[in-house]
């Protein structure tokens, strides 16, 4: 009989995993409120978009960094081929067969960037953080050159022009005032999320956490290590690839712009904002860079540059884990309090 | 033929100065410094200032330089950089990528976005012809300074008390710090003496390569793929591996412009595949 009734410890591992993946209070409202911002920002949808687009290639990077532990520099290298990768299946589509239907474009996008991902994932797996961060910076650098060089297919600096996406599912033209970009971004976002973090959550995301704790232990308890990572890479390529289709569709354009250096850098630098390992970090990351940009960007491109600069320097002296790590410790130390009253 | 090569070499030789002092900071501190290219765009900004607004000759800005980024490393090392040794390599990076916007957005602000020009004095400007090529003077003004240089850091390094001290350090912190060698300060000194050789190797740089505000970031890549073909254990590796990138990057763009920086970034992620402690290395002993 005891064969097939579970034990009593693998029925509190399956409580404890099942609690660990119940949705919060705080992540409905979150979700509320960013659906929300549709009827709250209405003039400001084409800018929602970029950030919800924004959030998503930091999911990637947090799959990648937050919770596997590998540094990358070469994320957007993977959005670039995800936008270009879209962006021509749509402009060869001619706007009418099903080739540039977005949400396949989607998974055009994702699907080459998740190829190329996994092609690359074996070169990430050796080494210390430095061979892999210049790994990574490497390979996107690679791909911003044939991008560049490459002008009878990407149009090389002049961008590619044209991308002419047909209406969502059929139905939903692209409109001018970004009403039709942000509402499929933000579903887009919401459904890659929910996978997100119902992978995190799994015994498969716990492993992760296990390889970036300690590498040497996690593959002496026997776990494939190599494999894991090479998963988890190649997953969050295909989520920097269907963010890199979502731009080229909402914005009908992609340019070496979307796999310069700097996409890389500002995927890292939203993640590390907000904090990662939380999947929410990149989320609010995004957000809080974008805004700022906005704001500070108008005044001056150079203040905006210095800011960012200033509050990646604090964030690391002073700060550890981002924004989310901030009101972590501010939780804890409030709670310690009201608990010795 | 000849003209290249000895262009690719000046080049080559000085990325190596720019570039030593990051393989100081990152093999022998193993500290992730991205803004090391900062040190060497504050030498060239201040030999353009000075040229130009001061009227200071070409070859006095050149210690200048060294001394200016010199303290300008000393003191950032000692209220910024020291606080960050033994936080993880992704806050290093961070750290750093953060003082490269600052000062990308200072230079910027400072100077505007265009590409400074330095007019360089007349006896450096010349060319003559050797068998049969033609070849810039200050080519070999960069080349004779920086063979110069190497020489004496590589005697430094190996006949010098303070340099057995250094490698001491490196080897293992804890006993050097246990035998009495102030470890602390054999770092800082380094620091500034590597970010002064960046800003020396910039004021020369002035000469071959135009500065604009974004220079610390367009040549991060170019000192990464230095030390990382190069080795960090040894000088005469990144050395070797500054004149082959310098000469592969001058005849590439030469011959096949269409190719671009392609060859080396390939070159430099498959070095990093094959042989992670760098190319001319021997093999690491951890």
């Amino acid at each position: 009989m005891s064969a097939i009734t579970p034990s009593t410890e693998a029925i509190r591992a399956r409580a404890v995993l099942l609690g660990r993946s119940r949705w919060g209070v705080a992540e409905i409202i979150f979700w509320v409120l960013a659906f929300a911002c549709y009827w709250l920002f209405p003039t400001k949808l084409s800018l929602l978009s970029e950030i919800a687009i924004l959030g998503l290639v930091a999911l990637s990077v947090d799959l990648v960094l937050g919770y596997a532990g590998i540094v990358t520099l070469g994320q957007g290298a993977f959005f670039g081929i995800g936008a270009y990768a879209a962006g021509l299946a749509a402009k060869h589509g001619m706007g009418t067969s099903l080739w540039s239907d977005p949400v396949i474009g989607l998974f055009i996008g994702g699907g080459v960037a998740a190829v190329i991902g996994f092609a690359t994932s074996f070169l990430v797996l050796r080494g210390s953080d430095m061979t892999r961060l210049m790994v990574t910076l490497g390979v996107a650098l690679i791909v911003d050159e044939v991008v560049n060089q490459m002008k009878w297919l990407t149009g090389g600096s002049d961008g590619l022009q044209g991308v002419l996406p047909s209406a969502v599912l059929g139905i939903w033209e692209f409109d001018l005032f970004g009403r039709v970009a942000f509402v499929y971004s933000m579903v887009v976002l919401f459904v890659l999320f929910v996978i997100a973090r119902a992978l995190v959550k799994s015994p498969f995301g716990l492993s992760l956490q296990a390889i970036k704790g300690n590498m040497l232990r996690t593959r002496a308890i026997g776990m494939p290590v190599n494999a894991r990572l090479v998963a988890v890479y190649t997953v969050a390529a295909f989520y920097a690839g269907v963010a890199g289709a979502l731009a080229a569709q909402t914005t009908q354009f992609a340019s070496p712009d979307y796999v310069a250096f700097h996409r890389s850098a500002d995927a890292m630098l939203m993640l590390v904002f907000g904090g990662a390992g939380h999947l929410y970090g990149g989320l609010l990351g995004s957000i809080i860079f974008r805004t700022m940009q906005d704001v500070l960007g108008n005044i001056t491109p150079q203040y905006w540059q210095f800011w960012l600069g200033v509050t990646l320097v604090a964030l690391v002296l002073f700060v550890r884990g981002g924004i989310l790590g901030l009101l972590g410790n501010m939780l804890a130390a409030w709670r310690r309090k009201g608990g010795a009253s | 033929m000849l003209t290249i090569l000895l262009d690719g070499i000046a080049y080559g030789m000085l990325l190596f100065i720019l570039a030593v002092g990051l393989c100081v900071t990152l093999g022998l501190m193993n500290f992730i410094n991205l803004a090391h290219g900062t040190f060497a765009m504050a030498g060239g900004y201040l030999t353009i200032t000075l040229m130009q607004k001061a009227g200071v000759p070409f070859l006095w800005c050149l210690p200048a330089a060294f001394i200016f980024a010199a303290v300008l490393g000393l003191v950032l090392e000692r209220t910024l950089y020291r606080h960050l040794y033994d936080k993880t390599h992704l806050d290093q990076v961070l750290f750093s990528i953060g003082l490269v916007f600052i000062s990308i957005a200072m230079v910027d602000y400072a100077y505007g976005a265009n590409q400074q020009i330095v007019n360089l004095p007349d006896y450096l400007t010349g060319r003559f012809s050797f068998l049969g090529a033609s070849i810039g003077v200050y080519r070999v003004f960069v080349i004779a300074i920086c063979g110069l240089l190497v020489v004496s850091l590589q005697l430094v390094l190996t006949m010098t008390r303070f340099g057995s001290r250094l490698r001491a350090a490196v080897d293992d912190g804890r006993v050097a710090r246990g035998m009495g060698i102030d470890v602390t300060r054999i770092f800082a000194v380094t620091f500034a003496v590597g970010s002064g050789l960046a800003g020396l190797g910039g004021a020369l740089g002035t000469g071959i390569i135009s500065f604009d505000p974004t220079f610390p970031l367009k040549y991060m890549i170019y000192f990464l793929i230095v030390i990382s073909v190069g080795g960090t254990t040894t000088i005469t590796g990144p050395f070797l591996a500054a004149i082959l990138l310098g000469v592969a990057d001058v005849a590439g763009k030469y011959y096949v412009p269409a190719v671009g920086g392609f060859i080396i970034y390939t070159i430099m992620v498959v070095v990093l595949i094959v042989r992670p402690q760098g190319l001319f290395a021997r093999a690491a002993a951890k």
